[in-house]
């Protein structure tokens, strides 16, 4: 059913399909509607089989979601900037205790300064918690990636919390054509999730027991190798869902032009921006190619020094930064591509919702490409540091 | 020979009795059962549960299982009877020069 819908809905209609026994958050900027639509599905009784949560806290939202999918449940929260941040203590726990949690992260900037506005500063933060993340270009993928979600979530090879990263306002607010799926085909893609084991009165448990140093460097190592093992059932499920949906998106990466010299790479909605970039710089007779990078965590290393092996250079566009070093996808990708020698340049825009205008970007990443470019921050006023 | 690993942490109950705790703190606590009257307050105050009261000798006393006691010195400080003391143990017991 193609209808035209916000970037909310796309997300909330297809959490719906998924039959989510549990559904817990507390309004943030831009990620409210999410819950606000699955709230009004819930009161208008569309949810069977569900419990809608209100807490008085991201934090506790989290908290209840651990206990729900502990208890068995599928288990959906939206969330992002200040309240992904403190869910962050609660997410460590739920990636430790292997629990599917799917959370929707509506990327947003970090304070101080306040800002509602998108960059990518959030999720980035959480890299290193043992969380699956996704980002997506646009509505259809975000549309799309929630089934695939709790599928590669929920194998028991994985067992790890998936968040599926879109930015915010610029996915979340926007109205586009957004093909919504049929349940059927949600059904017959997604079984029900029933874990093994989980609490209940009849066979008591307890989740994320104490480990001292004999026993607790096992846990890590365990989750590592779900991370890992994730990366090839992440691929089998792609794989899977373009065959039921008709629509490949395709794997951790996305190469378009695989043949150029040069290679644009960055994640999010600015691949949509990246790809017109890119088709007009080769019309001027620039060997350019795009690289989206769909999967962050796994880091898809293999894939992507496959993809560039034969790269000259690599333009990346980062809208997040790690103070005192670099753009934070810029850092991943050369610790990748170590022992190849592509020229890397990257430059960090558009952070707290900051425009990136096209032509803006053309001019960069041709500049980049003609050698006139040095990485670093780009598309800021020069200042004076003043203390009033 | 490889270890079973419960993903998740997940524990079943009672494990923790496998758990030995008592070489933890550098204290234990000891109950003198001249003065110890069987009131059972150290008993419900000891967090670790690890104070039961039982019959020793024809007399009901506070019985404190060493294999568990982490040495917090709460039960001595609730005792209304000064039965109970805190006492170094051996290991501690060393001269710094």
């Amino acid at each position: 059913m193609r209808k035209v819908v916000r970037g909310f809905y796309s997300v909330a209609y297809a959490v719906k399909l998924c039959k989510p026994n549990i559904i817990c958050a507390y309004p943030i900027t831009p990620q409210t509607e999410i819950v606000e639509n699955l709230a009004l599905m819930y009161a208008n009784g569309e949810l069977e089989n569900c419990k809608y949560i209100t807490a008085e806290s991201e934090f506790a939202a989290a908290s209840i979601l651990v206990g729900a999918s502990a208890a068995g449940a599928r288990t959906f929260t939206a969330t992002c900037s200040q309240g992904l941040i403190l869910m962050s203590e609660v997410l460590f726990n739920a990636a430790g205790m292997r629990l599917p949690i799917v959370i929707v992260n509506t990327n947003r900037a970090l304070s101080a300064p306040l800002s509602i506005w998108n960059d990518l500063q959030d999720s980035m933060a959480l890299r290193d918690a043992g969380i699956i993340q996704v980002y997506v270009e646009n509505n259809q993928e975000a549309h799309d990636m929630v089934p695939q979600a709790y599928k590669i979530a929920e194998d028991k090879r994985v067992r790890l919390p998936f968040m599926i990263c879109m930015d915010g306002y610029k996915l979340t607010h926007a109205y586009e054509p957004v093909d919504l799926l049929d349940q059927n085909v949600v059904d017959s893609f997604l079984p029900p999730y029933s874990p093994e084991v989980y609490l209940t009165t009849k066979k008591p448990v307890a989740f994320g027991c104490y480990a001292p140093p004999h026993i607790y460097m096992e846990f890590r190592v365990a989750m590592q190798r779900a991370m890992e093992r994730a990366k090839e059932i992440m691929e089998k499920v792609f794989a899977e869902w373009a065959e039921v949906s008709g629509r490949n998106w395709g794997g951790h990466l996305e190469v378009v032009y695989p043949d150029s010299k040069n290679f644009v790479i960055a994640m999010g909605s600015i691949v949509g921006l990246l790809r017109k970039v890119v088709e007009e710089l080769r019309n001027e007779g620039i060997s350019v190619g795009l690289v989206k990078l769909r999967t962050f965590r796994p880091f898809p290393v293999q894939e992507l020094r496959k993809s560039l092996e034969n790269a000259e250079k690599i333009i990346v566009i980062d809208r997040s930064v790690s103070f005192g070093y670099e753009g934070n996808l810029s850092i991943e990708l050369k610790s990748a591509l170590y022992g190849m020698s592509p020229e890397v340049i990257s430059f960090i825009l558009g952070l707290g919702g900051r425009d990136v205008p096209k032509d803006f970007l053309k001019e960069l990443v041709k500049n980049a490409i003609l050698g006139k470019e040095k990485s670093g921050f780009r598309g800021f006023k020069e200042f004076e540091e003043v203390i009033p | 020979m490889k270890i079973r690993l419960n993903i998740g942490a997940i524990s079943e109950p009672l494990q923790s009795e496998q758990f030995k705790t008592g070489d933890w703190g550098t204290e234990w606590s000891f109950v003198d059962r001249e003065k110890c009257t069987a009131c059972r307050v150290c008993e419900q105050f000891c967090p670790d549960g690890c104070i039961e009261v039982k019959e020793i000798e024809g007399k009901e006393v506070a019985v404190v299982d060493h294999n568990y006691c982490k040495g917090c010195g709460v039960c001595a400080s609730v005792c209304r009877y000064g039965a109970i003391k805190m006492e170094l143990k051996e290991l501690f017991k060393i001269d710094v020069r």
